[in-house]
């Protein structure tokens, strides 16, 4: 499957398309198929988002995962603080990236 | 320490204004990235994994408290209560919003810092040897040099787009600790007959291509070094690569048309430019050099120290330096807990840190490139109420230059350049080498992180380097031996294939068990490592 991300605007946050607007969870990343590059150019263009781009990941149970760790790092957050990631209270949280 | 006229002030204050009109116009969608893209590099403002990251610079890595206080409050304020400090004597910040950027650098320029230049291809930060002003061995201090250098490297007209970034070192000692030769342009002040001079190096670099910067100009008198700084980088802005970015840095084209060509170009520009009279007068460098007169410093000041607590005497033994003022002495903050990050300190800490420097450190801090924080001037009656202040803190790690003071990069946990994370490596060597009995009998170790190639934990210079590598998605970490970046400068060379996370920690596990196995007395593993050469840890490694 195909991901559309980037970092927002104001925030910088890692953000996910869902098919509708953007998220800061992976898990409500849609799929965007072949459809990327035009949603791409969308919102560019609105500039919701800085300097969006297409990934692949795969679906699991748990929901899309990034394929490249890179990608799995900015889902979460640095391996190093779990506190700072975006499930501070799962310890078992950075295993997903790895 | 130097402090900024009113000139200095309103170029500052001025560009803080013009960036906060630029911000406005990016939020309400009135310039694209493309176009903010460049303004806000030039502001240091990067977009990182995570969220945008500031890089502030600390002119040759100096601070005094009221700066460390500011810097603790933005973490605070603006971040998420730490910063990190940096191989080039910075600090950044990795979770900074774009709308605040223009309040904190407003905040910043308060207590008369900024975030110019710390990106894009211009002349950044100028570092220099952490102990100047307090170093027995130096022939001046080198900061009003580098101050005067700073002056004229802001905003210069010329050279804000240069083929590639700009890194620039000046030192005053024999024993180089800032790591000039793998700088673009490395300056060691040098004393003859009488007068200080500067021994110019130029075209160091690590990266892709890591070179050791040769000897350009062999003496260049006071009154001409801007001029002579001028010229070099004249010849490199004309000549310079900027059809390819990795061949775009001036180490390239001082070593493509070789040491004496690059000197004959520069000595004949240098002829043209000394007729131009950019040279400052000599007086303004003694103004410059007043701003950093030495502390009043006590004549009597008790040399004597109380080593009766076994845990100090092992740091007094480790971290405290000799200093060039009887009964007083140099005091190295280690940034590198073990399991901790390196070069990580939270804002509580700056606090404690800043608080330690007013009342006992003549309100002094240096930072260093190898992320820990200098007081460079407490008496020696005070160093045992210093320490316990640190300890306090858990800024006590009596670590410096053993295996756990690693210097490490971001690396994949922050870096969106990176190909791999280096603060985990970085933290599982420390933890395998806790033991201090262990790490004082290793000695002096150097080991140094980068998560990708450009270098930025300066691997090449590591005793024992360590590169992070992508292997089709995984991470894989390659070793070096032999590199340093002191006066026995030279640059690692990789021993074999690369192993992962696990695998690289045994490997440096096993290279420490060679050197104890073959050192000769006083060796250290990189003495070791040059009298004996590879084959002994290859073998150890991967046989
Ligand atoms: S060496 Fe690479 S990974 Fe590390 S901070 Fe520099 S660019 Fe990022």
């Amino acid at each position: 499957m195909k991901l559309l991300t980037g970092n927002d605007l104001k925030s910088g946050a890692v953000t996910w398309w869902t098919g509708s607007d953007w998220s800061i969870h992976v898990e409500h990343a849609a799929d965007v198929g072949e459809h990327g590059e035009s949603i791409l150019q969308a919102e560019e263009g609105a500039r919701r988002v800085n300097a969006p781009y297409i990934i692949d990941a795969v679906d699991t149970a748990e929901g899309p995962r990034p394929a490249h760790i890179k990608e799995r790092v900015r889902a979460l957050g640095p391996t190093v603080r779990p506190d700072l990631t975006l499930k501070p209270a799962d310890p078992d949280a950075g295993d997903w990236v790895i | 320490m130097y402090s900024y006229d009113k000139y200095d002030q309103s170029i500052v204050d001025g560009r803080v204004a013009e960036f906060r009109d630029q911000v406005k116009r990016r939020l309400a969608g009135e310039i694209t990235e493309d176009q903010f893209k460049p303004l806000r590099l030039m502001n240091g403002l990067y977009l990182q994994l995570h969220a945008y990251m500031l890089r502030v610079a600390i002119p040759y890595g100096t601070l005094d408290s009221r700066q460390m206080h500011k810097l603790a409050d933005i973490a605070r304020k603006y971040d998420r209560g730490y910063g990190h400090f940096t191989t080039r004597q910075n600090i950044q910040y990795n979770w900074i919003k774009l709308e605040d950027c223009p309040d904190l650098l407003d905040d910043l320029a308060s207590v008369e810092m900024h975030a110019i230049q710390t990106s894009g291809n211009c002349i950044r930060n100028i570092s220099s040897d952490q102990y100047a002003g307090a170093a027995a061995d130096e022939v001046t201090d080198p900061r009003p040099w580098a101050e005067l250098l700073r002056q004229w490297s802001s905003f210069h007209p010329e050279f804000s787009f240069l083929p590639r970034k700009f890194k620039i070192a000046v030192i005053a000692s024999k024993e180089d600790r800032a790591a000039m030769r793998l700088h673009d342009i490395g300056i060691e002040l040098t004393q003859k007959n009488g007068e200080i001079g500067a021994r110019v190096f130029v075209g160091g670099g690590m990266g892709r291509t890591p070179m050791i910067a040769p000897e350009i100009g062999p003496f260049v008198k006071a009154e001409d070094l801007l001029s002579y700084i001028e010229a070099c980088m004249r010849v490199y802005n004309r000549f310079g690569r900027r059809d390819n970015m990795y061949k775009a840095r001036i180490k390239i084209l001082v070593h493509e048309i070789g040491a004496d060509e690059y000197r004959r170009q520069v000595e004949e520009e240098f002829a043209h430019v000394k007729k131009l009279g950019i040279d400052p007068p000599l007086a303004e460098l003694e103004r410059i050099t007043e701003f950093f007169a030495p502390p009043e410093f006590a004549a009597d000041a008790d040399i004597k120290v109380d080593r009766s607590d076994p845990d100090f005497a092992l740091w007094l033994d480790q971290n405290v330096k000799d200093h060039k003022q009887p009964g007083y002495a140099i005091v190295n903050i280690s940034l590198k807990p073990i399991g901790g990050i390196p070069g990580d300190a939270s804002a509580d800490q700056m606090d404690v840190m800043a608080e330690i420097a007013k009342q006992y450190s003549f309100d002094e801090l240096r930072v260093t490139h190898a992320q820990n924080i200098v007081l460079p001037h407490v008496a020696k009656k005070d160093l045992h109420t210093v320490w316990r202040a640190l300890r306090e803190a858990k800024l006590a790690d009596a670590n410096l230059d053993l295996i756990s003071d690693i210097i490490s990069c971001p690396g994949l946990d922050y870096c969106s350049l990176a190909n791999a994370r280096s603060i985990p490596v970085a933290q599982k060597i420390a933890t395998r080498f806790a033991d201090m009995d262990r790490q004082r009998d290793l000695g002096e170790l150097k080991l140094k992180i980068s998560g990708c190639i450009n270098a930025c934990g300066h691997h090449h210079a590591g005793h024992i380097g360590i590169l992070g590598v992508d292997r089709k998605g995984v991470e894989n970490y390659q070793l070096t031996f032999g590199g340093s970046g002191a006066e026995d400068v030279a640059i690692g060379k990789i021993i074999g294939p690369g192993f992962d996370e696990d695998g690289i920690v045994d490997a440096v596990e096993k290279a420490t068990d060679v050197y104890r196995e073959l050192r000769e007395e006083g060796e250290r593993f990189l003495d070791t490592y040059r009298r004996v050469g590879v084959t002994p840890f290859k073998e150890a490694i991967y046989g």
